[in-house]
């Protein structure tokens, strides 16, 4: 059964789909991801989609999907570089992907998640530093 | 109209789905469809070809490239054995699904093409014929 691997960045994880997605496929990624999501506390998911030419009503119900349930795991979902005849075909297909943020690229995606994600991240690298007893006995 | 080409691709199981999409792409490329109108053509067969399995248990597709004064085009008809739509208008309606999906599949395909045109009922099978023209709108 084929997967679609999933790499951790840090608190990202980040998918990039190169292959034509049949449902099988498109489910077990779902379920791969919000497992691994919830495995390694990711705060942020980075679907790229640049190389997908097509995206049709169950796909775009995957990522909705993807979207609403990475929010309930505490996770922000950026779906990156959809190609401009797919956006045009998802209007008229009649699929409004509320909840589903996007970006151009995977770069300015991860500045979309940092900038969603606010300053914890780096609050929590800053107090790792203090981390010596300094009591005398 | 004119038919210039035909191929009769049968759907039995969800792999056969990715042989599809991949004919109808090449047959679409060979007349020089815009990128545009494939995106549309294959997104809304692909909703026509996941009824045909979800719905009629699998069927046969025919691929035709047709001619009609000025327009080349390709049709595809989706034909399965299935136990048919009892309330075409209804199936017709955005949301409406008999199968707890989003419910856009047949009326957003009927948007994405030219030419849309459904035969079904209780008992008969169901019988689906798209036609997307190579260029304009």
């Amino acid at each position: 059964m084929d997967r679609i691997p999933i790499l951790k960045m840090g608190n990202y994880l980040l998918v990039t789909i190169q292959v034509d997605m049949y449902d099988r496929l498109a489910l077990n990624l779902e379920n791969d991801l919000v497992t691994m999501i919830r495995k390694v506390e990711a705060k942020g998911v980075l679907i790229d989609i640049s190389a997908v030419s097509i995206v049709d009503s169950f796909m775009g119900r995957i990522l909705g999907n993807i979207a609403s349930m990475s929010r309930i795991l505490d996770a922000e979902t950026v779906v990156v570089g959809m190609q401009p005849a797919v956006a045009i075909t998802l209007v008229e297909l009649g699929l409004p992907l509320t909840g589903v943020h996007t970006a151009l690229d995977v770069e300015k995606g991860m500045g979309l998640l940092r900038s969603r994600l606010g300053r914890d991240t780096i609050e929590e690298e800053e107090e790792e530093g203090v981390d010596q007893d300094d009591r005398s006995e | 109209m004119i038919v210039l080409n035909k191929e009769k691709i049968q759907i039995i199981r969800e792999q056969d789905v990715v042989f599809f999409r991949q004919r109808l792409k090449e047959h679409a490329t060979k007349i020089g469809m815009t990128i545009l109108n494939q995106t549309k053509l294959i997104t809304a067969s692909s909703e026509l070809v996941r009824n045909m399995l979800k719905y009629g248990g699998g069927g046969e597709i025919f691929i035709e490239v047709v001619s009609d004064r000025m327009q080349v085009g390709i049709k595809v008809i989706f034909s399965d054995k299935g136990p048919g739509i009892p309330d075409i208008a209804k199936a017709m309606q955005d949301g409406y699904s008999t199968g707890k999906s989003l419910g856009l599949g047949l009326p957003g395909a009927r948007r994405l093409v030219n030419q849309f045109d459904i035969q079904s009922g209780p008992g008969e099978g169901t019988t689906v014929t798209i036609i997307r023209w190579k260029n304009g709108l």
